[in-house]
Order: C-alpha cells, then sequence, then structure tokens
C-alpha cells in the first residue's frame, strides 16, 4: 500500500517537474525584469510565439535545440519592441503588455494557418529525447524530478543557482535591484538605468521564449492556437508568489506545476468530477494563493514607474 | 477644439500604422493585398446588409468597450470585461427557462438583472481581492476570465445543455424575451438603442456626477485623492463592479438579440477587443461609438475576407494589438507636446 502512495507521489513530482519548467523559466525572466522596475504583462505573448517559432524551426530543421533557439529569438524580437517602446519612450508598460498579448496571438494564429494550414493538428514537432541524470535519480522520491525527463528540464534547473547568484551576490544583481527600487538614485551613482532595463527585458523576452520553445518541443510536441493558455499570467502569479526571489520562485512554480500533475492524476483515477473543473483548477489555485499570500510584500518599490532622465 | 482634434488625429494615426502593418504582413505571406483590402471594405460597409452587421458587431463592442473604460478611468487596468460578459449571458440563460411562464416584459426585466449581477459580482470579486490583498488587477481579471469560460463549457455540456443533448448548447429563448430584429433581413436588433443609452450614461456619469470625478482624480494620483477624502478603495471597488455590470448587460443582449443560445465559443474575444476600442476612443463614451464601430467593421469585414480572399480571420487580433501599442506610443507622444 505504501508502495502505491509513494508511486504515485513520484507521479506528481515526475509531471510536476515537468509541468513546473515552462513557469520557472517565464517567471524567472519577468523577475529580472520587475526587479529593475519594469512588469511585463506580455510573457504570455512572448511565450506563445516561443511556442510558434520553436515549434516550426523545429519541424524545418529537424532538431529541437535550433527549435529553442527560434523560440528564445522570437521572445527577444517581441522584448526589443516592448522595452524599445516602455524603457526608452516610457510608454505605458501595462497599455503595451496587453497590446503585445493581442499582437502575438493574432500574429501565431494568422502565420500557423498560412505556413500549415488550417488542421494543423497532425504536426508532429521533433521532441527534446527524455534522459535520466546519473546519480540524482536514485534519490528516494525527488529522484523522480530527474528521471526520464526532457533534457531542456534540466537545464532550465540549472539556470536556478546561476540566476539567484547573479541577482542576490554580483555588482550587476545589484544595480538591476537599485533600478528597481529607486531608479535616480541608481543613476546617481552611475547605473545606466535605460540600459540595464532594456537588457532585463530582453533576458525577459529570451526566457519567455525558451518557456513557449519548451510547451511546443517537450510537452505539447505540436503547436495549437492559443496553447500557453494563461501560463503567462499564471507565471506573473508565481513572481507574486515567489516574492521576485529565484529560489522561492522556484519552489512556487514546482507548486503550480504540480497542482497542475494533480489534474491529469485526478483524471486519469476516472473520478466522477466533470474535466472543466480540473481544467479550472490552475487558475484557481492562482487566485487563492495570491488571496491568502498576499502580494505587497517585497515588490520592487518603483515597480511599472516609467523612469525620466532629467 | 484642440481637443476635439487631439483626439482624433492619434486614432487615425494608430488606425493607418496598424492597416500598414496587416498590408506588410499581407504581402509578406503571398497574399493579394487588394483583393484582401477590397473584401474586407466591402463586407464591412459594401451594402446595407453589410452596414446592418457591423452594427449587429459594434453592439457587444460598444457596451463591453465602455465597461472597460469605466475600469481604466479609475485607473484599474481590468482585463475583466471577457469574463464578465460571459458570466452575464451565463445567468440569463441559466435563469431564462425558469421564467418559461412569466410575462415576457417581466421576464426580460430579470434576465437583464440576473445579467448584470454576475457581472457586477464578477468585477468585485477582483476589485476585493485588489483592494484586501493587492493581488494586481490584471492578474486576477484574466485568472478570471478563464475560470468564466470553463464554467461557460461545463454548463453548456453539463447541466444546461439542450434537452435534445446533440450539441453543447443551452436551450434557445423563448420568442417572447428575444430583443425584436427592427430591419430584416439583417440581424440589427434593439440592442443598439440598449447600448446607444449605456454609452449616453457613461458620458453623463463621467462628466457630471461626483463618482466620476473621483474616478478621475484616483486614476490621476491616488495618494492625493486619499488627501482629498476621497475612499479610494471604494471608488476602484466601485467602478469594477459598475464596470461588470456594464459588460454582463452586453452578455445578456448578445444572448437576446443574436445567439439566443450560450455556447463554448460565445464570445469571439468580445472583451479583449474592447481593450482596443476603449484606448482607442481615450475611454471617451461618446468616442467609443465611433471606435466600436471602426472595430465592429474590422470584426465583420474580416470574415468576408476570410471567405474572398482566403486570408484567416485571426490576423485581426494582430491587427488590435498593433492599434493598442501605438495608442500607448501615441499617449507618450502628447504628453511630450504638452510638455514643451
Amino acid at each position: 500500500m505504501l508502495g502505491f502512495y509513494i508511486n504515485i507521489l513520484e507521479n506528481l513530482l515526475r509531471s510536476g517537474g515537468k509541468l513546473a519548467a515552462p513557469l520557472w523559466l517565464a517567471a524567472t525572466g519577468e523577475t529580472f525584469a520587475e526587479r529593475s522596475g519594469v512588469i511585463n504583462i506580455g510573457l504570455e505573448g512572448m511565450m506563445l510565439s516561443g511556442a510558434f517559432a520553436g515549434m516550426a524551426a523545429g519541424l524545418f530543421a529537424g532538431n529541437p535545440w535550433l527549435g529553442l533557439l527560434a523560440g528564445i529569438a522570437a521572445g527577444i524580437v517581441l522584448a526589443a519592441l516592448f522595452g524599445v517602446l516602455t524603457v526608452y519612450f516610457h510608454a505605458d508598460q501595462i497599455i503595451t503588455g496587453a497590446g503585445l498579448n493581442l499582437l502575438a496571438a493574432g500574429l501565431t494564429g494568422f502565420l500557423f494557418r498560412r505556413i500549415f494550414g488550417v488542421t494543423g493538428a497532425a504536426l508532429t514537432a521533433p521532441a527534446f529525447a527524455p534522459a535520466t541524470v546519473p546519480f540524482l535519480s536514485h534519490i528516494p522520491l525527488i529522484g523522480a524530478l530527474f528521471s526520464q525527463q526532457p533534457v531542456l528540464l534540466y537545464f532550465a534547473f540549472c539556470l536556478l543557482p546561476i540566476a539567484a547568484f547573479i541577482l542576490n551576490r554580483t555588482p550587476t544583481g545589484l544595480a538591476i535591484r537599485a533600478c528597481g527600487e529607486h531608479a535616480a538614485a541608481a543613476d546617481t551613482a552611475g547605473v545606466k538605468v535605460y540600459r540595464l532595463r532594456f537588457f532585463c527585458v530582453l533576458f525577459c523576452g529570451g526566457m519567455c521564449g525558451a518557456a513557449g520553445a519548451y510547451l511546443a518541443l517537450a510537452h505539447a510536441h505540436t503547436f495549437v492556437e492559443g496553447m500557453t493558455a494563461g501560463r503567462g499570467f499564471i507565471a506573473l502569479a508565481v513572481v507574486i508568489f515567489g516574492r521576485w526571489q529565484p529560489v522561492k520562485i522556484f519552489f512556487a512554480s514546482l507548486f503550480f506545476g504540480i497542482a497542475n500533475a494533480l489534474q491529469f492524476q485526478f483524471q486519469a483515477l476516472g473520478s466522477a468530477i466533470p474535466y472543466q473543473f480540473f481544467l479550472m483548477l490552475p487558475y484557481v489555485l492562482t487566485l487563492l494563493v495570491l488571496v491568502f499570500a498576499g502580494a505587497k510584500i517585497g515588490a520592487p518599490a518603483e515597480l511599472a514607474r516609467p523612469y525620466r532622465r532629467e | 477644439m484642440r481637443e476635439k482634434i487631439s483626439l482624433f488625429m492619434p486614432a487615425l494615426i494608430a488606425w493607418f500604422s496598424a492597416a500598414a502593418f496587416a498590408a506588410l504582413l499581407l504581402w509578406l505571406s503571398g497574399y493579394d493585398v487588394g483583393l484582401a483590402f477590397t473584401a474586407l471594405w466591402r463586407g464591412a460597409f459594401g451594402s446595407a446588409f453589410a452596414l446592418a452587421e457591423t452594427a449587429v458587431k459594434t453592439i457587444p463592442l460598444l457596451i463591453t468597450g465602455l465597461a472597460v473604460a469605466i475600469a481604466f478611468r479609475a485607473g484599474i487596468w481590468s482585463i475583466g470585461a471577457e469574463g464578465q460578459f460571459l458570466m452575464g449571458a451565463l445567468a440569463a440563460a441559466a435563469l431564462a427557462p425558469a421564467l418559461a411562464h412569466w410575462p415576457a416584459a417581466i421576464a426580460t426585466l430579470l434576465l437583464f438583472l440576473a445579467g448584470m449581477l454576475a457581472g457586477t459580482l464578477w468585477g468585485a470579486l477582483a476589485g476585493v481581492m485588489k483592494i484586501r490583498r493587492h493581488v494586481p488587477e490584471v492578474v486576477a481579471t484574466i485568472l478570471l476570465n478563464f475560470i468564466a469560460l470553463e464554467t461557460v463549457r461545463y454548463a453548456v455540456t453539463g447541466p444546461l445543455m439542450e434537452a435534445a443533448k446533440q450539441f453543447p448548447q443551452t436551450e434557445a429563448l423563448a420568442p417572447a424575451v428575444r430583443l425584436l430584429r427592427f430591419f430584416p433581413p439583417t440581424r440589427l436588433h434593439t440592442g443598439i438603442f440598449f447600448a446607444l443609452l449605456l454609452a449616453a450614461a457613461g458620458y453623463l456619469i463621467f462628466s457630471r456626477t461626483v463618482f466620476g470625478w473621483h474616478m478621475q482624480m484616483v486614476a490621476a494620483n491616488p495618494v492625493a485623492a486619499r488627501f482629498a477624502a476621497i475612499a479610494v478603495d471604494r471608488v476602484r471597488l466601485w467602478s469594477l463592479m459598475l464596470s461588470g455590470a456594464v459588460a454582463g448587460c452586453g452578455g445578456v443582449i448578445e444572448l437576446a438579440g443574436i445567439t439566443y443560445r450560450l455556447y463554448q465559443n460565445f464570445s469571439p474575444g468580445y472583451g479583449y477587443t474592447a481593450i482596443a476600442v476603449a484606448l482607442m476612443a481615450k475611454l471617451h463614451p461618446l468616442a467609443l461609438l465611433g471606435t466600436a464601430f471602426l472595430f465592429g467593421a474590422l470584426e465583420n469585414g474580416a470574415a468576408a475576407m476570410q471567405r474572398q480572399a482566403n486570408v484567416s480571420a485571426v490576423i485581426v487580433y494582430a491587427i488590435q494589438g498593433m492599434v493598442i501599442i501605438m495608442v500607448a506610443v501615441m499617449g507618450v507622444l502628447e504628453m511630450r507636446k504638452k510638455q514643451t
């Protein structure tokens, strides 16, 4: 009996980790943008573009790694547009981000139908091969996270210490945080606020693109219109829940990933609850977490406030 | 007079750049741009029938656009019109069978009340989360949209599914509670007068009431508003609720005027298009009439473009996105002009 439950837990961890990776990638990108003072609600659009470009390039090149690169590039292109408008021209970050989401939804849908026809359902993109990490996979329970997972997932894991180190322990990280807390003071201290914010936005775009490519190449193995299904917004919530800190955000993504996996476990167990409720679960849970965790503590002081250099 | 020009020009520039962007996109992907744009134009304005159908699309866009404008006016970035629109329609569709034997006038009134109440509640949820727990309204309203969509999907495949159990849709509304289609054979219905009334009411609220003034204060500077003894949180909550009520009303009107049934894809994203509609009108209820009509024409024309030039209608979203981004850019340029 115990073995049965451990088996279920391992399954949850395995599929939860797999589902957490795109959230973690996008949320980490957003953390850098927000810590530098820019709120990017265009995550969803950037992820969607990454998914489309990743799938298309992966399919044509026959190689998921080239797909990943294309996905990152697509995210960066959109981020560059967003960054130029919001950082250099002080355009409203919320409005521009909302526009970007619609733009990406329309563009990817249009291009998808143009290139692959209306019934692109049979497309199968080349997938990241599942791999098992030699020693870590033998750890009881936690080992499930490291066995038979897409290779890309391990790269996402490796990013955690790097992102946390850069943000918390390097001069660049300090400058980024300073830009988000008090841009004018950072500027006085010699930080190039515009440039740094712009690079943080680009980094965010690249991470979102990678997250989208992950969805297309390591999860769905195809592209479906609107396939990000609100994950960009859940990632925004993950950043808040994780209090703008990479390590906490990692565990927050894992939490959401596992909650998402729970839905498939329940469905597989053949429960009598209508499946729409499971589809709703991630959104409801995100709202509940935000409500109970509160969303103010830890936010950068000058978030979403454009900086005008005098 | 200056005021009017500054309202008109940016909208014109935003539209032209979005159209140029669409033309470029079509040209690059090998379409006949002339053919596509001609089909779009004829489909939107080419005949009395086309114009009436454009007006049909204008109605939900005008109402949801007003809903967005109400929230944005108070500085609340609500993306929730879509979900409130759906919840309004859902409430009306759920209540309708119970009112089958009631007098039509009372039944209609109750349907509208139910829809507005549902929309209000959906808006209030986001509002309470915002003012009590500081949950950003952008995130809360989007998530509520997804929840509303799944609720509708559940309802039309489960408890509210038609008796024939053939399609995932509700039973059709009784003819007595449908809105009159006064310009047959087109589907133009009396909902257009409701929409115009709502826009006029919005104008009065914004320009002639204390509440409208408070909304503006809260949006411009919440800290200053607080010092001026304005209950900032209450203004935010009320504007979200009012916004929800209006969007919910829009859902009922679409249900009672056009579809008669609720189904899975009841809204083709009106609540999202509404953001572009409201922003381009600079949140002005009377300017909304113009922008809602333009976007209605775009929606209607795009369907014709898809039929005749084989250009898929999803391109409309890209155009709307461009318009929104351009409006954000124009806003900046204007601020600069004012400063110099």
